[in-house]
C-alpha cells in the first residue's frame, strides 16, 4: 500500500517545526516516529500534501529532572523511555507502559510525543498520562501554554492542540518506584489493547485509567472514589466500567470489554499492592 | 528527491518520490529483494532491517527518514567469502523457519534484540519478538535458535 503522494519537509528545531506548520497551513501533518501516521497514510485515511519530518529534532529528547516533576522531550523514544533509570526511579509506570507499547521495532521509531498528539483511545500512554495528571507544554507562533492531562483528549484521534502547535515536552509527578501497574489484553502480542487498565499511585492516593473504553483514555472515577471511601480492589474493581461508553469492534462487544474493564482494573489494582 | 543511504557498508543513492518506503528502496531501487513484505501494516514484522543498528519494519518507514543514515538486510550480514553470520548460522543448525518467508525479518529482529540482551531469557526472546510473526507457528525452533545464537556469540 502506497501513500498518496506529498512533500516532504525535514526541520531540525522545534522553531523551524513550528514555522513550516505556519507556512503550510492545515494541509501540513507533523511526523514525528510515523507509528499512528504512516499506516493511516497508507490505508489513506491520512492524506496531509505535506509531511514535516520532526524525527530528528533532537532538542526534544531527553529526559530530566524537573525539580518537582519529571520532564519528558515529546521526541523521546518509547525505547528511551523503557530503559530510563530516573523514569524507574521516579516515575515507574511510565516506563512499565512504555515497555508495552507496540513491539521492539515500534519502540524504536515511536514518540512519546507522537502517542499523545495522535490522540488514539487504544494507546497505551495517554491512560497512563491521564491517570498521573500529567501536563502538556505545548508550542505555536504565539508562545507556548501548558494543558492538564484531564483537558487534553478531546475525542476520538481529537487533542486539545491547536492548528499550528507543536507538542514539546509532557511533565509527569514523581510518583516513586513503587504502586503501579499496566494490564493490558490483547489476542497477538504486538496487538493494541482490547482493554488496558492503569494503575499509579501519587502521593498516597490510587489512580485508575482505562484504554479503549472510549473514544478518549478515561479515569475511573467511580473506582477512585471506591477506594477513597475503604472498598476492596474487588469492590471498587466493580465499578470500572461505570459512565464508559467502548466500542464495538471484531475484538469484543461492548459487554465484554465492560468485563474486561472490572477483570483487568481488580488484576491492575492487587498488581500494584502486591 | 534524492535519498542516500548506507545500505550494507555501500552507499546508495536514489531519486525516489518523497512517499518512498524504505522498503521500497531497498527492494526497487537498491534490488535487495531479501528484505521481504508480509502484511504492510507494520504487524507481521518480515520487512525488519536495523537501521542504525536497531531492529525497524521498513514497511512503516519513509526512505526519507533514513536519508543520511546506514541500514543493515539480511544480505548484509554474511561475510564476503559466504561465512554465515551466527545468527543465520544458528537459524540453519536449529532449523528456526519452515516456509522461510518471515525468515529475514525474524533474523535481522534476532540480530538488533541480541545486540540489545546478549543473554537473553527464553521468555525475553519470545518478548523480543513478539514483533514478527511466523504464520506456519515455527516458533518452538526460532526460539531455540535465537538461545543457540546468543551462546554461539557468548563462546566468541
Amino acid at each position: 500500500m502506497i501513500p498518496a503522494a506529498f512533500d516532504y519537509v525535514r526541520v531540525d528545531s522545534a522553531e523551524a517545526a513550528i514555522a513550516a506548520l505556519a507556512a503550510h497551513g492545515d494541509d501540513a501533518k507533523l511526523l514525528a516516529g510515523g507509528m499512528s501516521l504512516i499506516p493511516l497514510m497508507k490505508f489513506r485515511l491520512a492524506t496531509p500534501s505535506v509531511l514535516v519530518d520532526i524525527g530528528r529534532v533532537r532538542d526534544l529528547s531527553y529526559i530530566r529532572d524537573g525539580g518537582d516533576h519529571i520532564a519528558i522531550g515529546a521526541m523521546t523514544r518509547h525505547r528511551d523511555v523503557e530503559t530510563s533509570d530516573l523514569l524507574a526511579a521516579e516515575c515507574g509506570v511510565v516506563r512499565t507502559v512504555a515497555a508495552q507499547v507496540g513491539d521492539n521495532q515500534v519502540r524504536h521509531r515511536g514518540t512519546i510525543g507522537g502517542s499523545v498528539a495522535h490522540g488514539d483511545p487504544a494507546s497505551d500512554l495517554p491512560a497512563a498520562l491521564l491517570a498521573l495528571d500529567a501536563t502538556f507544554v505545548a508550542a505555536g507562533a504565539n508562545g507556548t501554554r501548558e494543558i492538564a492531562a484531564a483537558d487534553f483528549f478531546e475525542g476520538f484521534l481529537e487533542t486539545a492542540l491547536a492548528e499550528g502547535e507543536l507538542l514539546t515536552e509532557i511533565r509527569v509527578p514523581k510518583a516513586g518506584d513503587a504502586g503501579f501497574d499496566y494490564q493490558k489484553f490483547n489476542r497477538r502480542a504486538q496487538d493494541w489493547a482490547i482493554v488496558g487498565a492503569v494503575t499509579a499511585t501519587v502521593s498516597g492516593t490510587r489512580r485508575v485509567a482505562l484504554v479503549n473504553m472510549g473514544s478518549t483514555p478515561i479515569r475511573a472515577r467511580e473506582v477512585e472514589a471506591a477506594l477513597a471511601a475503604g472498598a476492596s480492589f474487588a469492590d471498587a474493581a466493580q465499578a470500572a466500567a461505570v459512565g464508559t461508553e467502548p466500542p464495538t469492534d471484531l475484538n469484543a462487544s461492548v459487554e465484554y470489554r465492560e468485563h474486561l474493564a472490572r477483570v483487568l482494573v481488580r488484576r491492575s489494582l492487587e498488581a500494584a499492592s502486591a | 528527491m534524492k535519498i542516500s543511504i548506507t545500505v550494507n557498508g555501500q552507499g546508495q543513492e536514489h531519486d525516489v518520490e518523497p512517499r518512498t518506503l524504505l522498503v521500497q528502496f531497498l527492494r526497487e531501487a537498491c534490488g535487495l529483494t531479501g528484505t521481504k513484505v508480509g502484511c504492510d501494516t507494520s504487524s507481521c514484522g518480515a520487512c525488519t532491517v536495523l537501521y542504525e543498528g536497531e531492529s525497524v519494519k521498513s514497511c512503516t518507514m519513509f526512505a526519507a527518514q533514513a536519508d543520511g543514515g546506514a541500514i543493515t538486510t539480511i544480505e548484509g550480514l554474511a561475510a564476503a567469502d559466504g561465512t554465515l553470520h551466527p545468527v543465520q548460522q544458528a537459524y540453519h543448525e536449529k532449523h528456526g523457519l519452515q516456509c522461510g518467508f518471515c525468515t529475514a525479518g525474524m533474523v535481522m529482529a534476532t540480530v538488533g534484540l541480541l545486540d540489545e540482551i546478549p543473554n537473553p531469557t527464553e521468555r525475553e526472546v519470545r518478548e523480543g519478538l513478539e514483533g514478527n510473526l511466523c504464520r506456519c507457528t515455527g516458533y518452538h525452533n526460532i526460539v531455540e535458535a535465537v538461545m543457540a545464537a546468543a551462546a554461539a556469540q557468548e563462546a566468541k
